[in-house]
């Protein structure tokens, strides 16, 4: 019990108020000094002089140091005192150090930071399932262009495959809808909602049932069967007070009525289309009439494969199937450009990430590197410390500090510094994965799932701590050892050179992993200019384009709706500031894609080419100013019951025609190719060509022909508008939503954009990657170059004496000068071989993402390594130049 | 180092609580010379170890401290035995008289042999 009591008095005394601790070390020290005082009048009684008496009195107390301190720790437990005054001390050398401490913390903030928020960013996305039951069951189905890439799939493919497929448990197809939702009851006001057309077993397929109601079945997905509708947890609570009473009810979406018969759970994340809150049948017809809709390829598959069956085998049997689908619909497949080559069956993960994968993988690679940077540089800088305080720790330990208290105190403060960083890397992920999602390219999947990840944290502050103990360990070890003569001696400005070989080691690393992202951005960066340098095809300026909506007037005539357009576009040519406008079924780099078979008369290919499909009106192409090459644009004369008259772009001319004039030149195209029957179409010009996907794909084969002489109106069109230069384009986006509702105030509008905006917005992903590779190789850059010039400064101040021996026997300033930039750019130049190398592999690894120009393009290696070398260069210079500075005399005389 | 020190420790404390139970309130230099003596001036030590000592007894409840006037007019802070103290000590020297006389059968026949 007793030795407990003693234990409970040492712990209240670690909680001591220091004025109560300096009260306890006087009490104490009056008390030595009362034994002095008695032991010294004891010895001049006997005899001594009072002097002599207090020294003998003082030697037989012992060391009165030692026992003050044997006392202190008595009174509290050393260990946890230490601990409590290394923290106390390392605080303080951080507070006298701010500019280490700065540095320390910022990069390891930045290096946490930034590769949690990465991490986190890219989990869910490339490494977490899907959040489906089974998720590796589940794919993604495309068709094969006949010339290669994969294409949506037509409801005919659907249907025949579904009909006969035993590979999967389910098939459904998709399509984006956007139905208007009228004012009524629960919500105040219209509103455009972004949904989905799906097939009856979509649900089924994705294995996620409704929470409320019931799914949808055969009979809800019948040819012109009755309108019902699923909707999402968040429209049911945003639109309808999460009326638990919803089902059976009734909704007005366009101009039709639907009857709600379920409400998908609030967890269901919907990975197709995140933003869809309404999903409605699809409603296809399965005679499939081989001129309508039911081939067209804008429709998405999605299948689950049965268990034990994998995509390989699923795709072989598809194909058989698909084999005689092609021979039983002929005509249908004929009328969208040709039966496919084949299917292909991709996991959905896979596929769903396939675009975006690159380029993440690239951003993960890019941040390993930042966060090995970090390190690099946090062990250099806490090594540089270590070596400045040998003279501190030499003298410490002169005064009789133990050994193992350096060891301490160093961990210490590598751990307040890791934890200071860390803490901050907490605010730097949270704000990097916010910043993450406002820059990240549309097309990212799952980014709702995108928070910042504690296990990913955790492992980030782990590496730099480990990182920070390794350090304090080794710069302990560095400091410790040698004797205490030479550790004092450094003040003096000789310093041994050996110990340095460790932190050259690491910025000759820190160089080197700089080299390897400057490269890297530099790729990218070229990438982009060559990119952007490419010709769209036509003139982007002053154009602000929109999209006008299906009306919702179900079963309106193609001939009100060509109708309504034109009507529209004349009160748009109207507005003061228009200069010309026009229409078009689909728009360049908007991520529009429609393709349809053109069928050339002369080639005798009856089952037709692939092409971009433009129905426009006249006027499109005098707006966007795409060149007319030969022949006439089309014009007013093209109306329905006139001879068809057709556009070829320049690549189909110089394809099909080459050396000939293919104006006059007969074609079949969409619904009529292969169809005997159907009359010919003519050639009447041959126009520019037009980057429709993205300026980086080279397809460019296209048709344009009027909307009238098309075989059906487009719902859907866009409107494209040049403006008076002086005007800014989106300026006048309200006056022409206007002319357009001043004809029907039920068209919605959307995806209003300058062209401007729509082309930087197609290379949006790239731009994503391009910043943070910029941003992560200035980053290096620096922490690069300070690393350079914290050890050639450490080392000119260490070499203070040397260099002035040398100015004295005579070294010029010059001499001194390049004495310190040889070692320095020694450093640098070691560095970038290194690097260079290193360079080599991550440009390979970039290859895909580069555009016009490959790995191994020589301007971007000699620029990173020409801007390394002048950054280490002005690095070098400034400790160079104090060097050359130094005044021999006053260097001799500082010994 | 350590064992000596913890052995020393302990018989020291003994060596104290004896001191203070036969001349009753004693300062620190005050019973180091007694100890001293005692010894019949066989241990000669710094006196500055004793603090500590008396530190720790203090803690365990043994002794209290508080500072008086000496014979010879100085201020020192004096050390008494509590209660605890007595009892202890009774316990303590039991302890020690056992130890030593076990320890004796060990050392006695080895130095016949």
């Amino acid at each position: 019990m007793r030795p407990l009591r003693a234990l409970v008095l040492r712990i209240f005394g670690l909680l001591r108020s220091r004025d109560s601790d300096a009260a306890q070390d006087a009490d104490f020290s009056a008390e030595l000094e009362s034994n002095v005082a008695l032991h010294t009048d004891d010895l001049i009684r006997s005899g001594l002089t009072p002097t002599e008496a207090r020294r003998q009195a003082l030697i037989r107390l012992g060391g009165a140091e030692q026992t003050r301190q044997a006392h202190r720790e008595r009174r509290t437990l050393p260990s946890i005192e230490s601990l409590v005054q290394d923290i106390r001390f390392g605080s303080r050398m951080m507070a006298h150090n701010p500019g280490f401490t700065a540095v320390a913390v910022l990069t390891l903030a930045i290096g946490i930071g930034a590769s949690t928020a990465i991490f986190s960013a890219i989990k869910p996305i490339l490494i977490d399932p899907l959040p489906y039951p089974d998720a590796h069951r589940l794919t993604m189905l495309w068709e094969l262009r006949k010339d290669g890439p994969p294409m949506p799939v037509t409801f005919g493919t659907f249907y025949g495959l579904s009909q006969r497929s035993r590979s999967f448990d389910n098939l459904a197809v998709f399509k984006p809808w956007q139905p208007a939702a009228a004012a009524t009851g629960g919500a105040d006001r219209p509103e455009r909602i972004a949904g989905q057309r799906v097939s009856k077993d979509f649900f089924r397929t994705l294995g996620i049932a409704p929470s409320l109601g019931r799914d949808f079945q055969a009979s809800d997905d019948r040819y012109r069967g009755t309108n019902v509708a699923i909707l999402s947890d968040r429209l049911w609570h945003r639109r309808f007070a999460a009326d638990q009473t919803i089902v059976g009810k009734q909704v007005r979406l366009d101009d039709a009525l639907y009857t709600v018969i379920g409400v998908m759970p609030a967890s269901f994340e919907n990975v197709l289309n995140p933003s869809a809150e309404i999903w409605a049948p699809l409603q296809y017809d399965p005679s499939l009439p081989f001129d309508g809709r039911e081939w067209g390829h804008h429709l998405r598959l999605i299948g689950r494969l049965k268990t034990g069956v994998d995509c390989q085998q699923a795709a072989n049997e598809l194909s058989v199937i698909l084999h005689s689908l092609a021979q039983a619909y002929a005509r249908g497949y004929d009328s969208s450009g040709g039966a496919p080559n084949g299917i292909l069956v991709h996991p959905m993960q896979g596929d769903l990430t396939q675009a975006v994968r690159p380029a993440l993988l690239a951003v993960l690679g890019a941040v390993v590197l930042v966060l090995l940077i970090a390190c690099v540089n946090v062990a250099n800088l806490l090594l540089a410390r270590g070596s400045q305080r040998r003279a501190e720790f030499a003298m410490r330990s002169a005064l009789g500090a133990p050994q193992g208290r350096f060891a301490r105190q160093l961990l210490t403060e590598s751990l307040l510094l890791a934890t200071i960083g860390g803490l901050l890397g907490m605010a730097v992920a949270e704000a990097g994965a916010r910043a993450l999602l406002a820059l990240s390219p549309p097309g990212l999947p799952r980014l709702n799932a995108v928070s910042v990840d504690g296990a990913v944290f955790l492992f980030a502050f782990a590496l730099t701590t480990l990182i920070g103990i390794a350090v304090g360990l080794v710069s302990n070890w560095q400091a410790s050892r040698g004797d205490l003569h030479t550790g004092m001696h450094q003040n003096s400005g000789r310093a041994p050179d050996s110990r340095h070989w460790m932190r050259r080691t690491l910025v000759v690393t820190e160089v080197s992993l700089a080299v390897v992202l400057l490269v890297s951005a530099g790729l990218l960066l070229r990438s982009m200019q060559r990119l952007l340098a490419v010709d769209p095809g036509f003139d982007a300026s002053h154009l602000i384009t929109m999209q006008v909506q299906e009306s919702g007037h179900r079963y309106e005539t193609d001939a009100v709706r060509i109708q309504f357009f034109q009507q529209a576009l004349e009160n748009i040519r109207a507005i003061p500031g228009v200069v010309s406008a026009g229409l078009t079924s689909q728009l360049p780099l908007s991520g529009d894609q429609d393709v349809y078979g053109i069928q050339f008369e002369k080639s005798n290919n009856p089952l037709g080419d692939p092409a971009y499909r433009y129905a426009v009106s006249p006027g499109y192409l005098e707006t966007m100013r795409i060149p007319l090459r030969r022949g006439r644009l089309l014009n007013e004369h093209d109306i329905a019951g006139a001879p068809v008259a057709v556009l070829i772009t320049q690549s189909l001319a110089d394809r099909e025609f080459p050396g000939q004039d293919p104006i006059g030149q007969h074609v079949r195209m969409g619904p009529d190719v292969g169809q005997v029957d159907r009359p010919w179409a003519t050639i009447v010009g041959v126009v520019g060509n037009v980057k429709q996907e993205s300026l980086a794909i080279m397809q460019e084969d296209a048709f344009y022909i009027t909307t009238a002489q098309w075989a059906w109106g487009d719902e859907v069109q866009s409107v494209v508008v040049r403006t008076r230069t002086g005007i800014a384009p989106a300026s006048l986006a309200p006056a022409i939503q206007q002319a357009i509702w001043s004809v029907d105030k039920d068209r919605p509008i959307d995806r209003v954009a300058t062209m401007d905006t729509l082309l930087a917005t197609t290379e949006v992903q790239r731009r994503f990657v391009l910043i943070l590779f910029e941003a992560f190789g200035l980053v290096a850059l620096v922490l690069a170059a300070i690393g350079i010039y914290g050890i050639l400064s450490g080392s000119v101040t260490e070499r203070t004496r040397e260099i002035g021996v040398r100015a004295a026997l005579g070294a010029t300033r010059g001499d001194i000068l390049a004495l310190v930039l040889r070692q320095g750019m020694a450093m640098t130049t070691i560095g970038l071989a290194v690097g260079l190398f290193a360079a080599l592999a991550a440009g390979r690894a970039l290859n895909a993402m580069l555009f016009g120009i490959t790995w191994l393009d020589r301007i971007t290696y000699l620029s990173v390594a020409l801007l390394l070398l002048s950054v280490s260069c002005i690095a070098c210079l400034i400790p160079a130049r104090r060097a050359a500075s130094i005044d021999p005399m006053q260097a001799l005389r500082a010994e | 180092m350590g064992d000596k020190t913890d052995v020393w420790q302990g018989t020291l404390a003994l060596m104290v609580l004896r001191t203070l139970e036969t001349i009753g309130p004693q300062h620190g230099y005050g019973l180091a010379r007694r100890i001293e003596q005692t010894s019949g001036d066989q241990l000669q030590l710094n006196y500055g170890t004793l603090y500590p000592a008396l530190l720790k007894l203090e803690q365990e409840g043994y002794i209290r401290s508080k500072w008086g006037v000496s014979d010879n007019n100085r201020k020192a802070k004096f050390y008494e035995l509590t209660k605890a103290g007595h009892r202890q000590l009774k316990k303590a020297a039991a302890d020690w008289e056992q130890t030593t006389a076990i320890l004796a059968r060990f050392l006695t026949p080895a130095r016949e042999s």
